[in-house]
């Protein structure tokens, strides 16, 4: 550990809850969890470069019930990183940092990502389930 | 940086090489430019996905080896690994605090995102050229 000495800032149990640390602990935690997402994809593709066989089994992995639970996590994790970030871009432009725009577009994000996934999941299932 | 009163070097010589004059916004913006591209990259990738939901194994390969479909796969996942590394190596930066941990971590997961990448383009050109 660095020097403790020095005064900390106060710690997270500390604050009463908000959207906007919502919004910001989220997006990490969704980064995180797209970072190790990042493998299903290139499982993905070596599969279906391996061949038939090698396909089938990754197809009866993503859906099996641990497999359809997490693709669900991971399709809502990139639709929050992806509304987050596209609100984290327009912020760098300097927009949006007066308080009431700032708590409303953290609850946009949270908002439109559930939408989104529902959305994607709903074309899923209407399509006859997924994998 | 604790002041230590024996030391007789002036302030601004210890400061020297610790500010971002140099590359310090190069992480920043690399990180902003990848996050534009994956709105882009990963909104297809989605689409191309649901698209190929009850695709059989040929129907999906022919798609994958089609030259721009191939062509954003490839960018997809090279700017998707690029992206995850800086994200990964800024909350490793933050959280770890053991010196040696922290090298170690951040070398590995480079390591593992250019293997990632490279395992995933192959797998595309793999289907893309037919071998």
């Amino acid at each position: 550990m660095a020097d403790t000495r020095r005064p900390l800032s106060p710690h997270l149990q500390i604050y009463k809850w908000q959207v906007q640390m919502v919004s910001s602990i989220l997006h990490r935690a969704t980064g995180i969890a797209l970072a190790v997402g990042t493998l299903l994809v290139v499982w993905g593709l070596l599969s279906l470069a391996a061949g038939e066989a090698v396909f089938d089994q990754f197809k009866i992995c993503i859906g099996s019930a641990p497999g359809m639970i997490l693709l669900f996590g991971w399709s809502w994790a990139l639709f929050y990183h992806l509304c987050n970030g596209i609100r984290h871009l327009l912020q760098d432009t300097g927009a949006g940092y007066a308080i009431p725009q700032f708590v409303r577009s953290s609850w946009l994000s949270v908002v439109v990502s559930l939408v989104l996934v529902a959305i994607v999941w709903a074309c899923v299932l209407t399509s006859g389930g997924a994998a | 940086m604790s002041t230590n009163a024996k030391d007789l070097r002036h302030p601004l010589k210890r400061a020297r090489g610790f500010g971002s004059a140099q590359s310090g916004v190069g992480h920043w913006w690399t990180q902003r430019v990848t996050a534009a591209a994956l709105v882009l990259l990963g909104l297809w990738f989605v689409f191309t996905v649901l698209s190929l939901l009850h695709a059989d194994y040929a129907t999906a390969k022919a798609a994958v080896a089609k030259p721009w479909n191939a062509l954003l796969l490839i960018l997809f996942v090279v700017t998707m690994f690029w992206h995850a590394v800086l994200g990964l190596q800024v909350v490793i930066e933050d959280y770890v605090h053991t010196r040696w941990k922290e090298v170690v971590l951040l070398v590995a997961i480079k390591f593992l995102a250019v293997l990632g990448a490279l395992a995933g383009v192959l797998a595309v050109l793999r289907i893309a050229l037919g071998v």
